[in-house]
């Protein structure tokens, strides 16, 4: 069997694998810094896993502009 | 560190921090190895040079049906113990196990053209691989559809555990009915048909993908707990405000 002749089937097969890999990495990778950094926007906004301060401080504002 | 403690996402979040980069170097290396062992492996006495396209064929098969059954167990933590980790274990595995399902048959299609004269041919091992895609694509959308996680997760599990039946359907295709595909020729009575220049490259090939699949978990999932964190100080803060 003459491998010239198979030969575009053998890179194309690599280059899908390279591909997908590629793909699935790239997914993991941006996945995670997107969700870190709704997580930071979140924290920056004051909203904690305990978000008793975030809700303190919205009543502070709240009744700041009741006053 | 117990096995059990990683059943509490924070600390399985430390444990994925720590892991993740010393897995990922480790998949890197082996890779490395075996494409280097893979393209130094002769060319097949009947294929040539096509058996080339086996060392990332069989190994995306396989996995792809791993990732099924890493879904199949976590499935039953869902369903038994209700455990939100499992929930989460499932729902990551499944792009991961989608993508490599996919491979298979992409590779599987570029290596038949040139052995059987066709791309595709609907034989039983072809058509049950391509139906634990579609499982993937049903599970995936499942997950996007329900937007409650828990819900989601319940019913997911079970479509999981039903497609399950799937996995003995595809190994033993080939022995149950007649296919253009051929037998099993690695794990097989009799021991391995394939000559060991050939199969210890495969053999490596199959440890490179196998860590990528749990790197790729691993990261995922960590994905996964960060997203549903998001999920929930979001709708905390959308009861603060209201």
């Amino acid at each position: 069997m003459n491998a010239v002749n198979h030969m575009g089937f053998i890179v194309a097969s690599y280059a899908a694998a390279v591909a997908v890999v590629g793909a699935l990495v790239a997914w993991v990778t941006f996945d995670y810094r997107a969700q870190r950094q709704r997580l930071a926007d979140l924290e920056m906004r004051g909203v904690t896993r305990r978000s008793t301060p975030a809700r303190s401080e919205r009543a502070i504002e709240q009744a700041k502009e009741k006053a | 560190m117990a096995i059990a403690d990683l059943a509490n996402p924070t600390r399985f979040l430390k444990f994925a921090n720590r892991t993740i980069p010393w897995l990922s170097g480790l998949t890197v290396l082996v890779f490395a190895y075996g494409i280097d062992q893979a393209m130094l492996a002769p060319d097949d006495y009947q294929q040539g040079a096509t058996v080339k396209i086996m060392f990332l064929h069989v190994p995306s098969a396989w996995l792809g049906m791993l990732g099924w059954g890493v879904m199949s167990i976590a499935a039953l933590g869902t369903l038994v113990w209700r455990h939100p980790l499992a929930d989460v274990a499932a729902k990551a595995a499944a792009p991961i196990g989608a993508a490599f399902t996919l491979l298979c048959l992409v590779t599987g299609s570029l290596w038949g053209r040139p052995e059987w004269g066709t791309y595709w041919v609907w034989d039983a091992r072809l058509t049950s691989e391509l139906v634990l895609l579609l499982l993937y694509l049903g599970v995936i959308a499942l997950w996007r559809t329900v937007e409650d996680p828990s819900r989601a997760a319940r019913a997911a599990a079970i479509l999981t555990l039903v497609g399950a039946i799937d996995l003995p359907i595809i190994k033993f295709s080939v022995d149950w009915w007649n296919t253009l595909h051929q037998g099993s020729s690695v794990f097989r009575v009799g021991g391995s048909t394939i000559d060991t220049s050939i199969l210890v490259p495969l053999f490596i090939m199959a440890a490179a993908f196998t860590l990528l699949f749990f790197t790729l978990h691993l990261a995922a999932m960590r994905n996964e707990i960060l997203r549903r964190r998001v999920r929930t100080l979001r709708l905390m803060q959308a009861s603060a405000v209201s």
